[in-house]
């Protein structure tokens, strides 16, 4: 080991010394004020000011949170296949996980954009990025239902992602992993890593009306790790700017391997520039395979469709469209003010958090103000991009929020705090402690032009003693802040679900005012759909029993059903003839080896059965519906293949004659 | 716990003693049972037969012609079909609800369209949804029918009642 590797080893150990010594409070009350309590308390039966879009980390869905109140309303199966809801288990919802490796039922999503217009949200989608197997979801705000879900291409580890443009022209999804092509030779040994391994940003285009998505082009870059980024806004739309790390381009024990170079890079995409390079015929069509999964409300299904094809940029064939900015040093936050004039990056392992401003950056550019370049990508002088450092903000630096008032919140993993730093002089104004290890912030619009402001939440990595201990796993964590005065106050923790990355908070009138109460029955094209009871009915089909049945308060149509066999397989297409708003019917059968299905109003969803063992079996409304929701019940019967019982179903008919009626 | 939100205290502990001998069900069901409830039907009927009443909502006056509409009561059969029949039965056979077999005959128009439309408001304030709610121990959904729904489907029980 050489002596520059002993010397960072030595400065981890004393960061990771600090993190423990350093996140104890002194003393919780002169951390939260006074009146906190007031500041959080939502009345019964009143509403929040704010929702909260939070990543779930690696429970791969999105929560939904109240604010300031903290309370949970939603948690909305995104990457992960959820019992609760019939997601990934239901037939309708089972494309909706379908990818090139076949159906995954799991992901890590970290980070949440919401659609935007004119650089302010819009309340329509909010996106999230599946790292693991690379996808990104667009969940549809009015129905709080995943809508789309795009497998990237060419892509490992995708964690920059996503971030979107001010008019949501654009998703941004950069690879953290880079990998070998698939056009290249795909078994290579990895330490081949500096020949063969590459990155790539793919530009996935959102229909403006739809929100439909669309990988519109990738990028080919060189094989660095791409952490976090941001679309430019205001003066600065058209570009985006990504963090890069391991620009050492090591492939093991990147700890160490990674961390040799003082700097690393900002990498600014002018994307505009990109676009016309893509409409100039200066891509090439690469072949891929990658499935592209959309959900319709009005057949109550997803399809999945394997694309075949992707338009790849490569930066040697389009001069002037992307530059690096070195940036110390591995950095990972990489923020644009509500201005688009300064963009904030922050090196993990840097004693400053430097940032950048987009008009000098420009200024470099035109007058070439080069230190060299990288992978032939033209590298700024730091100096001539630089607006200015802020010094001794803390330890590990990591990611920006912004309010409308030219401050800026930086979250410092190491030293557990959230820092206020005025943009314009970069003077440090005030700071908190978190508990502990704070990772993400969110702002109310703080990633947007428009910032709300009023609250900042931070989600933290650790909260051992913060709360009552639940075995090895604690449970994870936000807190919540008033960053209305000039001092910042803590009022609240509250637990999440996962682990919480990156979230978004927006006004809560410009999502509830356009969410959906129930689907319109008229409405509903499901090919298996129930128009009513009287159509309800069972078909056999070969060794498939198709049982169209319908749920109403309280019963199920039909309810005892006869004549399906051993080795049959059952599908049960359950419509919900409901048509009022908070009357889901749930659906069970005993000994299924999937889950049940939650079926909101005028909805149809089918559970697929493959029944084992002869015998009568219960199904059942699983979703408390009505006074006689216990009653909402019926039978199945499965015989012998052999066994003459003729297909039969019933509702309210077939009663068994009971001893005292005989006579 | 979802439809049992609105329903008062009272109501859950009168819920609390019946339900167990209470089958709103079939046909099939001891001739007392359905002798006690068509008394209770009965005895909300005499209440509002009185008052003629409308019920709460928006409709307070509906033109009703002597003769059918048969276009709007196929319309509406249509919507019974999908929205209704599970719980409406066309005899005077109570099923979840009460059977229409009649009902265009001791309700208004008004109130079978408020009812069928702002059930809510009419099963918290109205005497006789009350006292069907009472009887049948589950709230009537609302099943978000239009007011042209609401019309048709009248029509169609206008025509189950034997208007030509």
């Amino acid at each position: 080991m050489r002596q520059s590797e002993l010397k960072t080893l030595a400065l981890l150990a004393i960061a990771f010394a600090t993190t423990v010594f350093s996140c104890k409070p002194k003393n919780v009350s002169t951390t939260t004020s006074g009146d906190a309590a007031q500041k959080v308390y939502v009345a019964p039966g009143k509403y929040d000011e704010f929702y909260n879009f939070v990543s779930g980390g690696f429970s791969g869905q999105m929560a939904v949170y109240g604010i300031p109140s903290g309370r949970l309303f939603k948690v909305i199966p995104v990457f992960s296949v959820d019992p609760e809801k019939g997601y990934g288990y239901s037939e309708e919802t089972k494309p909706m996980l379908n990818t090139s490796h076949g159906f995954v039922p799991w992901d890590d999503l970290h980070h949440i954009a919401l659609s935007e217009t004119d650089g302010v949200h819009d309340g329509r989608w909010a996106f999230g990025n599946g790292n693991n197997t690379p996808r990104i979801a667009r969940i549809d705000m009015k129905t709080f239902k995943t809508a789309e879900i795009l497998e990237i291409p060419n892509s490992a580890g995708n964690h920059s992602s996503p971030f979107i443009t001010e008019n949501s022209e654009y998703v941004i999804a950069g690879t953290r992993f880079a990998v070998p092509m698939p056009d290249s030779d795909m078994d290579v040994p990895i330490n081949t890593y500096k020949d063969n391994f590459k990155a790539t940003v793919s530009l996935i285009s959102v229909d403006k009306e739809s929100g439909k998505m669309n990988i519109a082009f990738q990028i080919l870059l060189p094989g660095v790790d791409f952490d976090l980024a941001r679309a430019g806004k205001g003066k600065s739309h058209g570009w985006f700017f990504v963090s890069c790390y391991n620009t050492e381009r090591a492939n093991t024990l990147l700890e160490v391997n990674s961390t040799k170079n003082d700097k690393d890079f900002i990498m600014a995409v002018n994307w505009k520039k990109a676009e016309e390079y893509a409409k100039a015929g200066k891509g090439v069509k690469k072949s891929v395979n990658y499935a592209h999964n959309t959900y319709n409300d009005n057949t109550h299904s997803a399809t999945s469709v394997m694309e075949k094809e992707v338009l790849m940029l490569d930066p040697k064939d389009c001069p002037d469209m992307i530059y690096f900015m070195p940036c110390p040093k591995n950095p990972h936050g990489c923020d644009t003010d509500p201005t688009g004039e300064y963009i904030v990056g922050s090196g993990k392992l840097a004693a400053v958090i430097p940032v950048f401003s987009f008009t000098k950056m420009l200024d470099a550019i035109d007058k070439k103000t080069f230190e060299g370049s990288y992978a032939g990508i033209p590298v700024l002088k730091y100096d001539a991009v630089l607006h200015g450092e802020v010094k001794k903000p803390g330890l590990g630096p990591l990611h920006t929020e912004f309010d409308a008032n030219g401050n800026a919140y930086t979250s410092m993993f190491v030293s557990s705090e959230v820092v206020k730093w005025r943009i314009s002089d970069l003077q440090v104004l005030d700071r908190v402690p978190t508990y502990y290890s704070v990772g993400h912030l969110s702002v109310p619009g703080g990633p947007t032009k428009k910032p709300w402001g009023k609250y900042l939440i931070a989600y933290n990595k650790i909260t051992k003693d913060r709360y009552l201990p639940t075995g090895p796993e604690l449970c994870q964590s936000a807190q919540l802040y008033d960053i209305s005065g000039d001092k910042m106050k803590l009022l609240l923790d509250f637990p999440t679900i996962g682990e919480p990355h990156y979230a978004e908070a927006i006004p809560a009138d410009m999502v509830s005012k356009n969410s959906v109460k129930f689907f319109k029955i008229e409405e509903n094209k499901n090919p298996y759909v129930t128009m009513g009871e009287k159509e309800a009915k069972v078909e056999r089909k070969g060794n498939e029993v198709h049982v169209y049945l319908t749920a109403i308060r309280s019963h199920l149509t039909p309810d005892n059903i006869e004549g399906v066999k051993l080795g049959d397989v059952v599908y049960f297409h359950v419509t919900n003839l409901e048509q009022d708003w908070d009357v889901p019917h749930g659906f069970a059968v005993k000994g299924a080896n999937n889950a049940e299905l939650l079926v909101m109003p005028g909805e149809t969803q089918t559970l697929m059965w493959k029944p084992e063992k002869v015998g009568v079996y219960p199904i059942y409304c699983t979703d408390f519906c009505s006074a006689l929701h216990q009653e909402m019940q019926g039978y199945i019967r499965i015989s012998a293949p052999g066994k003459n019982v003729p297909l039969t179903f019933s509702t309210g008919t077939n009663q068994p004659k009971l001893e005292e009626d005989k006579f | 716990m979802k439809s049992i939100k609105n329903v008062t205290l009272k109501t859950l502990a009168v819920l609390a003693g019946v339900i167990v001998f209470y089958a709103c069900g079939s046909s099939e069901q001891k001739k007392e049972e359905t002798t006690d409830s068509k008394t209770l039907v009965k005895e909300a009927e005499e209440v509002k037969a009185e008052d003629n009443s409308k019920g709460v909502g928006k409709f307070t006056h509906v033109d009703v012609s002597p003769t059918l509409d048969k276009q709007m009561a196929d319309a509406g059969k249509k919507i019974y079909d999908v929205k209704c029949s599970a719980c409406h039965r066309l005899t005077d056979e109570k099923l979840v609800g009460p059977g229409w077999k009649n009902v265009t005959k001791t309700r208004t128009a008004e109130w079978i369209m408020n009812f069928a439309t702002n059930p809510d408001e009419m099963l918290d304030t109205d005497a006789i949804a009350q006292g069907l709610l009472e009887e049948c121990l589950v709230r009537m959904p609302n099943q978000g029918l239009s007011d042209d729904d609401a019309r048709h489907v009248y029509e169609f029980m206008r025509e189950n009642d034997g208007v030509k």
